[in-house]
């Protein structure tokens, strides 16, 4: 008995073990943290290169580079690598990184299954990607895989969707751990209306993913069974409905666009009042504006389905329902610029990517009230429009709210500072090229070109030209991101404990980098 | 390294063009169309295009000028304030009102939009993997039927690696057609959409909407234009390889014109049904096989009936086309389901079916019997 407790508690002294079986076995919240977030640097890269091959075939009118079916299935894997293998994973590595550290927890509450989750993912995307090597080629109906289109996929089709299937499981269960962690974990005095607002957006968006996943899996078994098992759940001539199929994957869908931008929505509102060392204005207000976006997240799936010829009295309902999002969002953006009014900022590398965020965003979320206005959807629907609307909150939105996080979280990981003149030029350039890339895609889909095509009638050359341009400045210079990262692994300047004079908050008084277990013993929170 | 080459000179020609560009393409806004439904969707879009501006000025104002004066190397010391209920309440109460007031408007252009009673005519619209048919429903040219595909010279000039002059097309590159479809101007015309293998979307922005033509399901939109003239859109939702190839030009013709192209028509129908009850020598099968082949096969089996296999099998060699021909023309007139091979009963007649079957059976090294319009029919 007492050799057990000896051997016990040697165990807690240990670091961790050595070599490759450390990533493999790992059951601590910061080696899987760090596994997360690199699977979605690679993924970044993955789906990029598929981004490079759009724009290189866009770059002019006429077929040049890939055939039309190719070019199809790049816009449809391009889109599935980066939301479930590079945005959704980011943001769960930043959860293990952050969570446990911010709450004044040991670890994750379920660490065994943090591990499991973690491992689905190569998995899963090496089966996604390897669809490619099958008869038939890679999914190319577009990531929302509507039927009947996605039923007329190869061989790749069952490999696909048992890899979404693998993502799905995987964020599930990471989705459950940070729930139990939360709810469970928080140290003396941490109530709930005391967590940072990450860990707050971060509860929510997991219950949102433990809602809408199951929705997800369920509609693409039913295209499962719709090829294979002679169901007709979505073919009208067996007494199904295709449109049925569109009404189930955005009840998943919409609420999977709130899940890739409300942890976005934290980070921003821990980074902001760091740098203008002012405390979040209007908290309370910021954890019921995300509440009542997830609310609402529910109800107004059909306004991506404007066109599909639903009673009129449902299309005002989803307008209305749409148009409403507006007033949280608002209220988001009014208490970031709140908390930099009369604040004493500092610019550095997260402060500029957490501006270039607000800004950015807004601009996506004016685009997007353009297109919750029904009559004018029928124009802009399915086309560039779209396209610049949703990279602008995805790319500038949360891709930049990631690299904020990784650059100004970074110091206390490593214990090494990055790089700061490397990560202003990479903001720069960044944000320039980003705006070529995306900004005169708002005018193409206003001039008319619809989305998802490989060839384009000869007068929309011109804005095609620049925004390729834009695209390969601002796909080249994310190398950039990843040598200052691993710059900084390496080595740099020693940080502080607390590494920014403006930061507040748990994680700050850990030494930096911190030991292999933290918190071990509760902190008290006042 | 070839396509690199090749990357590096469209990169330099291309650049060219912005250059040297006479005419300004650089397009950037929506167009006003030419029906009212498109110039209040216009109307709209300008309103909330403008709000959106105004907004930003605000919001991205302060911000602009907080960050100018509220910085540290300012010496600017940090306010502690963290809170204010008057702020908050007016900041969800504001734009609440200017959503309200943009609701209004919306509502009434798209009830406006939705409302397809008392209409002049019908068409049909069907979508098909990679064209449109149109079947007029009544009025004077009720039963006039045709397919409307990418007109030849523009599907040649689209294939990979064509290396087409594109400026010979102008501003019609991949949006003209072999058989547009025609209306008369100032009628209010109702079309029914509809599609017959996966989900399209029938858009010309002209008019001012799209609307999805879903198979097995019947969509309802209209349109009314005044001005006669030649109105180009294309598919706008994503329908497999060649949803980039599948345009839709619109004639609006004056009622007089109208009904001398029904004439027209109605006589060429006319002639096919007549052309489908005789005996076809070899000769003119195989032109007008080759005429069907390019225009409704070629895309998917290629010029050379090789296909790109797996997904589009070859024709030439192939146990079908050499085999027995009734196994053909059935394959032909009903597709294959689950595969993009569509069912052709509906979209060619007789005698176009039977040259493309005697076509497809008698080149690239194929020689088996050939098909008259009669077995077509018997097999229909």
């Amino acid at each position: 008995m007492s050799t057990a407790t000896a051997t016990h508690d040697d165990h807690h002294d240990h670091g961790p073990a050595k070599g490759l079986m450390r990533w493999v076995t790992t059951t601590n919240h910061k080696d899987i943290g760090t596994l997360y977030l690199l699977f979605a640097l690679v993924m970044f890269f993955v789906g990029g290169a598929m981004a490079m091959v759009i724009r290189a075939e866009l770059f002019q009118p006429g077929m040049q580079v890939v055939d039309p079916q190719f070019f199809n299935s790049m816009t449809t894997v391009h889109a599935l690598v980066m939301i479930f293998g590079a945005v959704m994973p980011a943001f769960t590595g930043l959860a293990n990184w952050l969570i446990p550290m911010m709450i004044g927890a040991p670890d994750m509450a379920l660490p065994r299954m943090n591990n499991f989750s973690f491992w689905i993912l190569p998995f899963a995307f090496t089966l996604l990607l390897s669809t490619f090597f099958m008869a038939g080629g890679g999914p190319a109906a577009g990531w929302t895989l509507y039927p009947p289109l996605s039923l007329q996929m190869g061989d790749g089709f069952p490999f696909m969707i048992f890899a979404l299937h693998l993502a799905g499981i995987s964020s599930i269960m990471g989705s459950i751990n940070i729930v139990v962690t939360i709810l469970n974990m928080r140290a003396p005095g941490m109530t709930l209306m005391k967590m940072p607002l990450f860990v707050w957006t971060w509860l929510i968006t997991a219950y949102l993913l433990i809602a809408t996943m199951p929705v997800l899996a369920g509609a693409i078994t039913m295209l499962l069974t719709d090829k294979f098992a002679g169901t007709s759940f979505f073919s009208a001539a067996g007494g199904g409905d295709p449109v049925m199929y569109q009404h189930i994957f955005w009840f998943f869908g919409h609420p999977e666009v709130y899940i890739l931008i409300l942890p976005a929505f934290g980070i921003i509102s821990a980074i902001v009042p760091t740098f203008a060392r002012k405390p979040l204005f209007g908290y309370s207000s910021m954890v019921y504006a995300t509440a009542s976006i997830a609310f609402l997240s529910f109800i107004v799936w059909a306004h991506h389905m404007f066109t599909v010829g639903m009673p009129v009295v449902a299309e005002l309902f989803f307008m209305y329902a749409t148009m409403m999002i507006a007033v949280p969002t608002g209220v988001k953006v009014f208490n970031w610029v709140s908390t930099m009014w009369k604040g004493a900022m500092t610019f550095e590398t997260p402060m500029l990517f957490a501006i270039g965020f607000i800004i950015m965003f807004t601009i996506g979320g004016f685009s997007g009230l353009m297109l919750a206005i029904a009559p004018a959807d029928f124009q802009y629907h399915d086309t560039y429009f779209v396209v610049a609307h949703f990279h602008y909150v995805l790319v500038t939105g949360a891709v930049y709210s990631i690299m904020a996080a990784a650059y100004y979280w970074l110091p206390k990981w490593t214990g090494n500072m990055y790089d700061e003149k490397l990560g202003k030029m990479h903001f720069w350039i960044s944000t320039i090229s980003v705006n070529v890339l995306f900004f005169p895609q708002h005018f193409l889909g206003l001039a008319g070109m619809p989305r998802r095509i490989p060839d384009y009638a000869v007068q929309f050359t011109d804005w095609n030209v620049i925004s390729s341009v834009g695209g390969f400045v601002f796909g080249v210079s994310q190398l950039m991101f990843a040598y200052i990262v691993f710059k900084c692994i390496r080595g740099g300047d020693k940080a502080t404990d607390q590494v920014w004079e403006g930061a507040k908050g748990l994680e700050w008084t850990l030494p930096s980098p911190p030991p292999y277990h933290t918190f071990t013993e509760a902190p008290q929170v006042k | 390294m070839k396509a690199i080459h090749k990357l590096a000179g469209a990169v330099t020609a291309s650049l060219g063009t912005i250059v040297t560009s006479a005419h300004a393409d650089f397009a950037l806004n929506m167009r006003e169309g030419v029906t009212e439904t498109s110039k209040s969707v216009y109307d709209l879009h300008m309103t909330i295009f403008w709000v959106c501006c105004v907004i930003g000025v605000v919001v991205f104002g302060a911000m602009i000028y907080s960050i100018i004066n509220h910085r540290k190397s300012k010496g600017a010391v940090a306010a502690q304030f963290h809170e204010s209920t008057t702020m908050e309440i007016l900041w969800t109460v504001v734009p609440i009102v200017i959503l309200v007031s943009m609701a209004v408007p919306a509502t009434t252009t798209l009830l406006a939009m939705e409302d397809t009673s008392n209409a002049d005519m019908s068409i049909k619209v069907t979508g098909i993997q990679w064209k449109w048919k149109y079947d007029y429903v009544d009025g004077e040219g009720a039963g006039v039927s045709f397919v409307s595909s990418l007109h030849p010279k523009h599907n040649e000039a689209r294939l990979l690696g064509a290396n087409a002059d594109l400026t010979e097309f102008g501003d019609e590159y991949l949006l003209d057609v072999d058989n547009p479809l025609v209306i008369p101007t100032g009628q209010k015309i109702r079309f029914l959409l509809t599609a017959a293998d996966v989900i399209h979307a029938w858009w010309v922005p002209d008019f001012g909407w799209k609307k999805d033509a879903i198979p097995g399901f019947i969509n309802e939109a209209w349109t009314k234009v005044d001005e006669p003239g030649v109105y180009r859109g294309q598919c706008a939702e994503l329908c497999g390889k060649d949803h980039g190839f599948m345009p839709i030009v619109v004639v609006a013709k004056s009622p007089e014109d109208y009904s001398k192209w029904v004439a027209e028509q109605q006589a060429a129908a006319r002639a096919v049904e007549a052309s489908a009850e005789r005996e076809w020598n070899m000769d003119e099968l195989m032109a007008k096989g080759e005429q069907v082949y390019t225009t409704n096969c070629a895309a998917c089996h290629q010029a050379n009936g090789q296909g790109l296999p797996p997904a589009f099998p070859p024709i030439a060699g192939s146990a079908i086309a050499s085999g027995d021909a009734n196994a053909h023309i059935s394959l032909v007139l009903n597709g294959k389901p689950g595969t993009a091979m569509a069912a052709y009963r509906d979209i060619l007649d007789d005698a176009s079916l039977a040259a493309v079957l005697t076509f497809q059976r008698n080149s690239w090294g194929n020689a088996a019997s050939t098909v008259q319009p009669a077995d077509v029919k018997a097999a229909r």
